[in-house]
């Protein structure tokens, strides 16, 4: 097996007193696109900033194309950042900022320039060579700050939050155009985010983040379906989680006894450990009982109409603790205040350790 | 009433500015004298003095002093006052508060105390009075001003600038060089032309630090001595004019920031 592009390995940092991450190991594959998603001090930015050097981690080193670099600065090592407010020279022509790394190999003038017209070509900013960065809206100094970046053809980019201070029609748009120059490029980007829409968007490789810790990683269709932790299937989408307790095992099958009633699903668990069910909000069927787990009745708190589809959330009328969340049809005739019978399949729910 | 009021106002505003103004515009008028005294009657217009003033050695090499002393001196107090105000805004230090509180205290120590500190120590280390001498002293008052300007300036936005720059290859000094200097520009011009002005009609540190080769202030003072005469006042027109330009380039670069 070839060695990853970027091997994390077993790195901790402290701020003071404070753990912001705990014994962090993470592998980059070469071309790919790998996520870091967590919420706000989860140690995610912490994490990006120790592969682009400007922190080195308390303990655990970081080696890149199988070199350590653990203490490396930015200047010297084969990774570049954009920066989550871009960090433009506000002196210099967007031309002058794009050809800025190559400036600092060395790189004459004229080779410079066609290589920074190049990667502005890249980003869909060709005009844009002669302007000045405060001449240009959000989104396009995004894109110069992308160019820029990417022109010294860096090893790893490092993006910081790149899409948070755009509006969300420009987000989305800028999402696929990062896809899009990804696989132009082949570089392997890493992104730090807390949208997990943009997570599922942009990832080959997903990583969420919790606490200083590394909850759950793999591809973004992996982590959604069968997330690893609590925590993962939570933070990755919305699931409605049925508390219980695990009973026997056998032939690949494991009973669950919840709030419910007994549930019989797939799965292993030892006995006796206590258990969370997930269940995906498009997973839950309402109204006549069609899944082959029946969840019982509920009371529909709200309903709330989100173009393709709508948002119900009910009430357990047995466990009135337990709140669904389903996802129903536009179409659908459901209303607040209705009762309805709620199920699904014993092959979508989700078991998890709690 | 309502017109009453609004003529009181003028003439008071009329009155403080005449109290403010007069004094210049009278020394100004009577540079442009044409007979031997600085006193009404006004027979002029007319540039004799001005002429006398520059064709007077003595007078035009203290112009040039004070020129050379105020360019390098402020050019000295404002590196000096950028550097100090980067590693402030970039570094952890050691009581970090105090030491800024301890370089921008001589703003508030008398020139002359500055003055006769400095006398006295240049005599205990056996430096010469001289433009030099006078010069560290003007360092001494304009470097802490330079720091302030520049301080005040050096917001945390700049950071990922100059990260940005290190990112991208640029050695410590590069960065400085061609990412923090530009982008404080505003701010280093500022500091540059406040200590040029400052500089330009200091009189009692240049008293006290010059001997022989001297700076304006010193040399119009000697002239005094020996009474009015229409030729102090054109020096001082002059001295006053270059003030003026200092400071309009001053309010120019501080205050015509362009957006970030």
């Amino acid at each position: 097996m070839s060695a990853p592009l970027v091997d994390i390995r077993n790195v901790s940092h402290r701020f003071g007193q404070h753990p912001v991450l705990k014994n962090v190991s993470l592998a980059i594959e070469p071309g790919s696109y790998t996520i870091l998603l967590g919420p706000s001090g989860s140690g995610k930015t912490t994490l990006l900033s120790i592969l682009g050097g400007f922190v080195t981690p308390s303990e655990g080193k970081v080696f890149i194309r199988g070199e350590d670099c653990t203490s490396v600065p930015p200047a010297k090592r084969p990774t570049t950042t954009v920066f989550q407010d871009y960090a433009l020279f506000p002196h210099m022509s967007v031309g002058s900022n794009v050809g800025f790394g190559l400036r600092m190999q060395g790189v004459d003038g004229a080779t410079r320039a066609a290589k920074a017209r190049e990667a502005l070509a890249l980003v869909g900013l060709a005009a844009a060579f002669d302007k000045k960065p405060h001449q240009l809206s959000g989104g396009q100094r995004q894109r110069v700050a992308l160019a820029r970046a990417l022109v010294i053809e860096p090893a790893v980019l490092l993006l910081d939050e790149p899409l948070g201070a755009l509006d969300l029609k420009l987000r989305r748009q800028m999402q696929d155009e990062l896809k899009a120059i990804q696989k132009r490029v082949g570089t392997a980007f890493v992104h730090v985010t807390h949208d997990q829409e943009e997570a599922m968007a942009l990832a080959d490789h997903c990583v969420v983040m919790n606490d200083g810790r590394i909850e759950d990683e793999g591809a973004p269709e992996r982590v959604y379906a069968r997330p690893k932790t609590r925590f993962s299937a939570t933070f990755m989408g919305e699931s409605t989680i049925l508390a219980g307790k695990a009973g026997d095992s056998r032939d690949g099958r494991v009973t669950v006894t919840t709030g419910l009633g007994s549930i019989s699903l797939p799965g292993r668990s030892p006995a006796d450990a206590s258990v969370a069910l997930a269940i995906r909000p498009e997973h839950l069927v309402l109204g006549d009982v069609k899944g082959d787990v029946a969840l019982g009745i509920a009371k529909v708190s709200d309903v709330v109409f989100q173009g393709s589809f709508k948002r119900v959330l009910a009430a357990s009328t047995q466990d009135p603790a337990l709140q669904f969340i389903a996802k129903a049809p536009a179409s659908a005739a459901v209303r607040a205040g209705d009762t309805i019978a709620v199920s699904c399949n014993a092959g979508d729910i989700i078991l998890l350790a709690d | 009433m309502r017109a009453i009021v609004r003529i009181a106002a003028w003439l008071y505003a009329i009155a403080i500015y005449g109290f403010i103004f007069l004094p210049v515009v009278m020394l100004v008028l009577f540079s442009l004298q044409a007979t031997s005294f600085p006193i009404p009657p006004f027979t002029g217009p007319s540039l004799r003095w001005y002429q006398a003033v520059l064709s007077d050695p003595r007078l035009t090499s203290a112009l040039v002093n004070s020129l050379l002393v105020a360019v390098l001196s402020s050019l000295a107090s404002v590196t000096l006052g950028f550097l100090s105000a980067w590693g402030f805004a970039r570094f952890v230090l050691p009581g970090s508060a105090l030491l800024r509180g301890l370089i921008t205290l001589p703003l508030t120590v008398s020139y002359l105390i500055i003055g006769m500190g400095l006398l006295v120590l240049f005599n205990w280390a056996g430096v010469p009075k001289s433009l030099i001498a006078a010069g560290v002293g003007h360092v001494v008052i304009n470097l802490p001003l330079c720091f302030a300007i520049i301080y005040s300036q050096m917001g945390d936005h700049q950071i990922n600038i100059e990260r940005a720059a290190r990112d991208l290859g640029a050695a410590e000094w590069k960065v400085l060089l061609m990412i923090t200097v530009p982008v404080m520009a505003p701010a280093i011009f500022a500091g540059f032309f406040l200590s040029m002005t400052f500089s330009w009609d200091e009189f009692v540190i240049s008293f006290l630090l010059t001997r022989f080769d001297t700076t304006l202030p010193v040399e119009i003072w000697n002239l005094l001595r020996s009474g009015l005469n229409p030729k102090t006042n054109a020096v001082g027109s002059l001295v006053f004019a270059v003030s003026i330009v200092l400071v309009v380039f001053f309010e120019l670069t501080l205050l015509r920031r362009k957006p970030a």
